[in-house]
């Protein structure tokens, strides 16, 4: 079960709110869909799902073509809207029993099929209560038994942390990932830990348009090396902060230095990136060292995808 | 069309109807009038008749009609369910028929208590059955292609009280246009007459039921379903 995006585009009046994209998503891979808001994640995932018709270009699921069977290919697809709308007024069993009539589940199979996702997300506590009495991390679950019910091959969440506190979000976390291990899944988020919990592979999107696609790996290495050192001195009447910057700028290697002072000016904060591949510690200490200034810390960052993440959608 | 899916939504939508206090409000309010019409007619009056209470459907259907239906696409919209709802394997024109017929049945609920008066009139005096079904059948008529004008309404906003105006304006005008001949220019007359509602009505409460009738209906509830379908469509394009 693949996904596969041709030239996608979506035109929201004159604006494109995507605007030609292309990737593939294999069997069984996760992949997290990353983009600041209204980067045009929910509209992608809408054209997927069939709910939105793209201006342009075209998607197969599973080699389907959804414009021209769109209904084999909701058939196959489990989708957690962005918000994750329910149905207040219902209890969960009644909920669950409804989502997989609508999905022509066999009616023998049905009970069988709604026990199961009561117990694959835990909700074997709040079954018979409504949903609208339900905590949010338990609304998700049932967003996520619903989407999951008929056991679909292609798994869409758009963003399903979101809004959960960070109890909740651990626990949704692991239940899909636990879910995701026989399922071709895409999620969409701006978070970026959570692409790195449980992503293999990472699309960026910005404005419309896909600005990085590759494993998590891949795109730390694409930046690695890069390092970044933050060092804090205590602050000394006898210098000042030009003056420093000056002294460090000076050290082979270093490209760039950032100095600012802490609120009650007792410290300088100094940021130093250096060219790639360069580790310029030693140096720093023994200028410090040299100036008859007080060290007070001294480490190394290398760049986290969050960086990467910036770099790309500034 | 897959009935099995129709059906699936008409339960589900029948039964939220009585999720909510709305529902037994309604049907309270509709029971009351009729009720009043149909005391007064035989106390006050001492008519042996039906009379009275067809005489009022067609007025209390005017905001009966709008109130249960107002919500049908209205809330799903509100709340974002729509958007689960269309993307399950169902088709657009499922979802339609599905919760036509669930308004449909509430309707009938509703009014089916309403037997209770021939029943104990039947005791009194002579009734004309005939009149009295085919009257019940004008009403249930009468009721259908009100509510695939206000699923239609329902359909356009995602507010239920937007969608209760825009319904009863609709409504209110098909009422009404047999009422408003007189001013109109004599080659409009025939075509106006036969799009107003209450003129159909007035000659199945005769006892009246002929084809033009049937088709008039039928047609009109068509027209409105596919309306609604295609305003479901909508936001595949804009």
């Amino acid at each position: 079960m693949s996904i596969k995006v041709e030239n996608l585009t979506k035109y929201y009046g004159e604006q494109a709110a995507v605007n030609d994209i292309s990737f593939e998503v294999k069997t069984g891979e996760i992949v997290g869909f990353l983009g600041p808001n209204g980067a045009g994640k929910s509209t992608t995932m809408k054209m997927i799902t069939t709910y939105l018709t793209p201006s342009n270009g075209k998607i197969f699921v599973d080699g389907i073509d959804i414009s021209e069977d769109s209904l084999a290919v909701r058939k196959k697809i489990g989708y957690l809207p962005e918000q994750n709308p329910l149905y207040n007024d219902m209890n969960v069993v009644d909920y669950l029993v409804y989502a997989a009539e609508l999905q022509s589940i066999d009616k023998s199979k049905i009970n069988d099929a709604v026990k199961k996702m009561i117990k694959v997300c835990g909700l074997e506590d709040v079954r018979h209560k409504d949903i609208g009495e339900l905590s949010k991390g338990y609304r998700q679950r049932v967003g996520l038994a619903q989407a999951l019910i008929h056991d679909p091959d292609v798994l869409l969440l758009d963003e399903p942390t979101s809004g959960l506190d960070p109890n909740q979000i651990i626990e949704i976390r692991k239940l899909i990932k636990d879910i995701g291990k026989q399922k071709t899944l895409m999620l969409s988020t701006h978070i970026l830990q959570e692409v790195q919990a449980s992503c293999s592979r990472v699309i960026i999107i910005n404005k419309g348009e896909i600005v990085a696609d590759n494993t998590t790996e891949a795109l730390q290495k694409q930046f690695e090396g890069q390092y970044k050192t933050k060092l804090i001195i205590k602050q000394n009447p006898k210098t000042d902060a030009a003056n420093i910057k000056a002294e460090l700028k000076s050290i082979k290697d270093v490209e760039g230095v950032k100095v600012s002072s802490d609120d009650d000016n007792k410290t300088w904060i100094i940021e130093i990136t250096n060219s790639k591949g360069s580790d310029t510690r030693e140096e720093i200490f023994k200028k410090i060292v040299s100036k008859n200034l007080e060290l007070i810390e001294l480490k190394q960052e290398e760049a986290s995808l969050e960086e990467i993440f910036r770099k790309l959608t500034n | 069309m897959n009935f099995r899916n129709i059906s699936t939504i008409y339960r589900k939508e029948l039964k939220s109807f009585f999720y909510s206090p709305v529902a037994y409000i309604i049907m309270v309010v509709f029971l009351i009038i009729t009720g009043w019409f149909f005391t007064s007619n035989l106390f006050v009056m001492g008519l042996v008749s039906m009379r009275g209470v067809f005489d009022v459907i067609p007025f209390i259907l005017l905001f009966f009609i709008p109130a249960i239906t107002m919500r049908s696409f209205s809330e799903e919209k509100k709340s974002g369910t729509i958007e689960l709802l269309l993307t399950k394997p169902v088709t657009d024109m499922e979802i339609v028929v599905g919760k036509f017929i669930s308004n449909v049945v509430l309707t009938a609920l509703t009014i089916l208590p309403t037997v209770v008066y021939v029943v104990s009139l039947s005791f009194l005096g002579r009734l004309d059955f005939g009149a009295i079904i085919t009257a019940y059948i004008g009403v249930i008529l009468m009721c259908s292609i009100y509510i695939s004008i206000g699923l239609f309404a329902s359909s356009l906003t995602e507010n239920q009280v937007v969608a209760f105006i825009i319904s009863f304006l609709m409504i209110f005008a098909l009422f009404m246009l047999n009422k408003v001949l007189m001013f109109m220019p004599t080659f409009l007359v025939t075509i106006l007459e036969y799009i107003s509602s209450d003129y159909h009505f007035l000659s199945i409460s005769r006892g009246v039921l002929d084809t033009r009738t049937l088709i008039y209906y039928f047609s009109g509830i068509l027209i409105f379903l596919l309306l609604t379908k295609t305003s479901l469509e909508k936001r595949k394009w804009s």
